[in-house]
């Protein structure tokens, strides 16, 4: 437990323990709680543990979860005490750059809301504009009621929410998705948790004209830009997710690829990284067709050379 | 008379929670949930009125149970049952059928004796609820 609320609840845990849950009759409500024993019994730690050495930077967004996982452990434990408080709201909205990992966290969301027992399946919905609003009269509102069928006791992701806003058409049948999400958001909080992701800017203008949605939000958290060394990290994760390995010049190349590819336009993060990378896969085939005549070894395959990423444009 | 038809209906009525454990149950058979309706109690009137589509893909009963709520409130004084199909090749099939709502007063059925050629007698049985037009039965 490297998190100092993680610390905290290590603190309070080990304070009341001595008359835990278990041996209390179970006709009254117990007197006491030992959070510790919660904790250790909802393995959120492990899921947590994972996010923090899988995904790299995102300080902010990795804090707000812990906080959310500290919320609803003590939500758990004032319920055995028999203290109903009403289900916290665990609606989010996810804003941040393309390619800040909006779409990854969701899906982690979505996993650790199940261990702590606030949703019941944990499955992720993920859907756009398309999925939830219909293309005539009278379409709308039964494919949007769909939708939130399936995602009853799991997560729904509307990834690029604020397409479902379109103010320059105003009989757009997207305000009528809306005005169904906002109703299932409210009345049916414990059945499921919606996530709207998006564009920093257009996400707050998308707020701005549904203050509706905004406020039945509990949770507006911003995915920060990466910094040049969180990139090159990334980098070295994908290609060895990819079965690749950068050479030493790749390494230097990549060290100066990734400032000048970021002062560049339509600089989208990690996406811009694992399609540089895809692109370097490309010339080291490239390269390999060029050397034919003989065959080639398994390191050979396997490494992508500094040249391979220099002949980027990013380079000219 | 109370009616009994699907499994279940010599059970007391289930109550919500007991339905959503079916439902339960259902999904994780990978049972596709159907909600149908009807006025005429007829026990060979199989083709009751659907309750918008039949959910397919549902994780969680929440989902269905909302429909069962929502088709209630509609029809409060109408018979309403949960269906699950099993879309399974070989079954293809309804596996699993309860009522989940009937009207608070149920009439029962008339004999009626229809004498045929020479003295035969056809049986045919009639609810006295269908006498008025659909619609405006169990008020």
């Amino acid at each position: 437990m490297s998190n100092a609320a993680a610390n905290a609840l290590t603190v309070a845990g080990s304070a009341v323990a001595g008359s835990t849950a278990t041996d209390a009759v179970p006709a009254s409500p117990p007197d006491s709680v030992d959070l510790s024993a919660l904790l250790a019994d909802s393995h959120v730690n492990e899921v947590l543990d994972e996010l923090d050495a899988e995904l790299i930077g995102l300080k902010p967004v990795k804090a707000r979860i812990r906080d959310i996982a500290a919320l609803l452990l003590v939500e758990r434990a004032r319920k055995q005490l028999g203290l109903i408080g009403g289900s916290p709201s665990l609606h989010m909205s996810f804003t941040g750059n393309p390619g800040t990992g909006k779409t990854t966290v969701a899906l982690r969301m979505a996993q650790i809301l199940h261990r702590l027992g606030y949703v019941r399946k944990g499955h992720l919905v993920a859907v756009t504009r398309d999925d939830l609003v219909g293309q005539y009269i009278g379409h709308t509102a039964p494919k949007t009621k769909e939708i939130l069928k399936k995602a009853m006791g799991g997560v729904l992701f509307i990834d690029e929410a604020y397409y479902l806003y379109r103010p320059e058409n105003e009989r757009d049948y997207g305000q009528e998705a809306i005005e169904i999400l906002l109703q299932v958001m409210e009345n049916q909080r414990d059945d499921l948790v919606v996530i709207v992701a998006g564009y920093k800017d257009r996400m707050d203008t998308f707020f701005r004209s549904n203050p509706g949605l905004s406020s039945r939000i509990a949770h507006h958290l911003d995915f920060p830009d990466y910094q040049p060394e969180e990139l090159e990290e990334i980098a070295q994760r994908m290609v060895t997710g990819m079965q690749y390995r950068l050479s030493a010049s790749a390494v230097a190349a990549l060290h100066e690829y990734i400032p000048l590819r970021m002062q560049q336009p339509h600089f989208a993060n990690a996406r811009s990284i694992r399609n540089a990378l895809d692109r370097a896969r490309l010339r080291q085939a490239n390269r390999l067709f060029a050397l034919k005549g003989r065959s080639l070894s398994r390191d050979e395959l396997m490494t992508i050379e500094g040249e391979d990423l220099r002949a980027s444009r990013v380079f000219s | 008379m109370r009616i009994t038809q699907g499994t279940f209906s010599f059970l007391p009525d289930l109550t919500d929670t007991e339905i959503r454990a079916q439902i339960e149950y259902s999904l994780e058979q990978g049972w596709a949930i159907g909600v149908e309706y009807t006025d005429d109690p007829h026990p060979r009137n199989f083709y009751w009125e659907m309750w918008g589509n039949p959910m397919f893909d549902l994780r969680d009963a929440a989902g269905a149970m909302t429909e069962v709520s929502a088709c209630r409130k509609a029809h409060p004084q109408h018979y309403i049952r949960v269906n699950a199909f099993d879309s399974t090749r070989g079954f293809e099939t309804t596996r699993l059928s309860y009522i989940v709502n009937r009207p608070t007063n149920e009439p029962g059925f008339q004999l009626k004796r229809n004498e045929v050629g020479g003295r035969a007698i056809q049986y045919t049985i009639e609810s006295y609820a269908t006498e008025k037009p659909e619609g405006s039965r169990y008020k």
